[in-house]
């Protein structure tokens, strides 16, 4: 009895200590602590659902992945035109559009800079026929979206076999509640 | 007339050179199939509409099998990037880190140095959850408003990627309707944080990208 006690106490001591110390610089107990030491350098990078995938011609999507946003813009936007425009025929003529209004230039200059924006303040949505790019949730078509703007010209009629895949939703359902994403198969 | 215009674009697509990729599963060779692999990123309002939430998935296509031994990498850093200025620069980062079984996490922290490499800020504000075992509930934790998962999960990406592959090879011209979820039955390693707005900043947009940094 009066060894268990002793032993709950002490459990209780290292389950304080081990929760405090990580808030606490100076106790002197965190020997125990990992080792995070050591400088980390990038490896992969992404904002927007295959953007490197899609736009980022094979001999660069390293470099791609390893270049900072906002150094992007600069170093990716023409690339990303040129293979846009050989990749789809609704950007064929001079002054061809997506359903955003986004020509070439326009297009892949957003999507060169791979970040994704998020609202704090409204709706999170890829696309939702009203608000665009104000964040990505689960359930969002991200793929039949771009898609659409890749394929559809500027009224989302061009293409119509390549505009949408055809699967427009997740093989489970999410969840309501963190974490959000559904349980593994 | 429209066979040629399918052509040219076909031929387009095999001069970009894309190949057996999707969401950014794969995406370039260096991470390609790797612990360093970001599959997905996602961020979206919280149930609690005060909280946004953060979601980075690595390690793609895993089979149920696949899944049961595979593990988080601890030479893998991933890290969330905030820019609320507009400037495409990270303002606040949130780190994410395994060892010995469970992810260690600080931040939000505005980092000493932006860019291309990283120290861990174990002096920013520090959050432990459990790494969830496959084959049980998910283990979160909560730390100042914030929540905190790690572990495997359905892979939430859906894609005809066969399809798509089968128009890029020119054996089909389009997708079929029904399309088939390439990534259907498959699993990814997901990193999960829930974070009130108010701890990062804005005006009302931020521009957000997540990382992997390897040492």
């Amino acid at each position: 009895m009066k060894i268990n006690n002793i032993k709950h106490i002490l459990l209780v001591i290292l389950t304080i200590t081990s929760l405090t110390s990580c808030n606490n610089d100076d106790d002197g107990l965190r020997t125990n602590e990992p080792d995070f030491s050591g400088t980390f350098a990038q490896a992969d990078q992404m904002g927007r659902p295959a953007v490197n995938t899609v736009f980022v011609s094979s001999n660069s999507k390293d470099t791609f992945n390893v270049t900072t946003p906002s150094e992007q813009g600069a170093m990716f936007q023409s690339m990303f035109q040129t293979n846009l425009e050989a990749l789809s025929p609704a950007y064929a003529n001079a002054g061809d559009k997506n359903a955003l209004g986004q020509d070439a230039a326009t297009f892949t200059g957003l999507l060169a800079t791979d970040v994704l924006g998020v609202s704090t303040t409204g709706t999170t949505t890829f696309f939702d026929g009203t608000n665009v790019l104000t964040g990505r949730t689960l359930s969002d078509d991200v793929i039949s979206v771009e898609l659409l703007l890749i394929f559809g010209g500027e009224d989302g009629s061009e293409n119509p076999g390549l505009t949408d895949d055809n699967v427009d939703a997740n093989d489970k359902p999410f969840l309501t509640s963190f974490p959000y994403l559904a349980s593994p198969w | 007339m429209r066979k040629s215009k399918n052509l040219l674009w076909v031929l387009g697509i095999l001069l970009t050179g894309i190949t057996l990729v999707a969401a950014d599963h794969i995406d370039a060779p260096a991470v390609s199939g790797g612990t360093s692999d970001i599959t997905d990123y996602f961020a979206f309002q919280a149930e609690n509409s005060s909280n946004l939430v953060f979601a980075a998935n690595v390690q793609g296509l895993l089979s149920p099998n696949a899944t049961s031994m595979a593990t988080f990498n601890e030479n893998v850093l991933v890290e969330f990037n905030i820019d609320n200025t507009g400037d495409n620069v990270e303002d606040l980062v949130i780190q994410a880190i395994p060892r010995d079984g469970k992810m260690y996490f600080f931040g939000p922290f505005a980092p000493p140095s932006t860019g291309l490499n990283s120290t861990i800020q174990t002096a920013a504000t520090s959050s432990i959850v459990d790494i969830t075992p496959y084959g049980s509930d998910p283990i979160t934790t909560s730390n100042q408003g914030m929540q905190f998962f790690a572990g495997p999960r359905d892979d939430p990406f859906f894609f005809d990627f066969g399809q798509f592959n089968e128009i890029l090879a020119g054996n089909a011209t389009g997708f079929n309707n029904p399309g088939t979820d390439t990534f259907a039955g498959t699993n990814v390693l997901s990193i999960v944080v829930e974070i009130p707005k108010s701890m990062l900043g804005g005006n009302g947009t931020l521009n957000t990208w997540v990382e992997t940094k390897t040492n």
